[in-house]
């Protein structure tokens, strides 16, 4: 497992050529958040931030056949068309990867201690958390499930 | 008791102040209660941790409810709620 929250850019293809080496590895999903249209700064909480991810790639883990998987976060100044966030994760079959992959993507958005800034033209701002955020992490609640 | 108490995004701003180590009255034992004391201290205090508005909490860095309680020498942080990804 590679947990990395950090300023600099990261290279998908690397990091998911990286997750296909072991051999019982038969998919690999991967999530890429983008910076859209607005500047932006991301603060976060070190320390609290990583383990906050690792619990959540854990708790994955433990719900689906996970063989390994890999979250970076970045962090600081951040401008339109930049990578923030990758997620992938690598499993014999597309269930579990898939599934996992959005897991872990809805709940690092509740859970995960990120706030950002943007830099609007008429100034900045921070943004609102959103209560769709919120139900896209609630709706995985109930009986975990390993498919495939 | 003695508490470090860390403020991160707009609060932080607002405050003024990223944290700091504070001494806790006798009654104060819950993050509720902290909150509440800090909301006390003067008017932008109370501006900022007014009740209605929503502020997560984290004790040793994981995140808790206002029920929860607070020792000595425990790290105590308020944040807006998150929007990373």
């Amino acid at each position: 497992m590679k947990i990395s929250v950090q300023a600099t850019d990261f290279d998908v293809g690397f990091e998911v050529q990286n997750l296909s080496k072991e051999k019982t590895v038969g998919a690999v999903a991967s999530f890429v958040g983008v910076v859209r249209e607005v500047p932006m700064t991301l603060e976060h909480y070190p320390g609290m931030t990583e383990n906050s991810i690792k619990k959540i790639a854990d708790e994955a883990c433990s719900r689906w056949r996970v063989i390994d998987c890999t979250v970076i976060h970045r962090y600081g100044a951040l401008r339109p068309g930049e990578q923030i966030v990758l997620v992938a994760v690598a499993s014999a079959h597309r269930g579990d990867a898939f599934a996992a992959c959005e897991f872990i993507m809805d709940y690092l958005k509740t859970q995960a201690p990120f706030w950002k800034k943007e830099q609007r033209p008429e100034g900045e701002r921070w943004v609102e958390a959103r209560a769709s955020d919120d139900q896209a992490a609630e709706r995985w609640q109930g009986p975990a499930r390993k498919t495939g | 008791m003695k508490v470090k108490v860390l403020f991160f995004a707009s609060l932080r701003e607002q405050l003024g102040i990223s944290g700091e180590e504070i001494e806790l009255p006798s009654g104060v034992t819950t993050v509720g209660g902290l909150r509440c004391y800090l909301s006390k201290r003067n008017d932008s205090w109370q501006g900022v941790f007014s009740e209605g508005r929503l502020i997560r909490a984290a004790v040793n860095q994981d995140m808790v409810q206002p029920t929860a309680p607070i020792k000595a020498g425990d790290e105590v942080a308020f944040f807006p709620p998150v929007t990373g990804g």
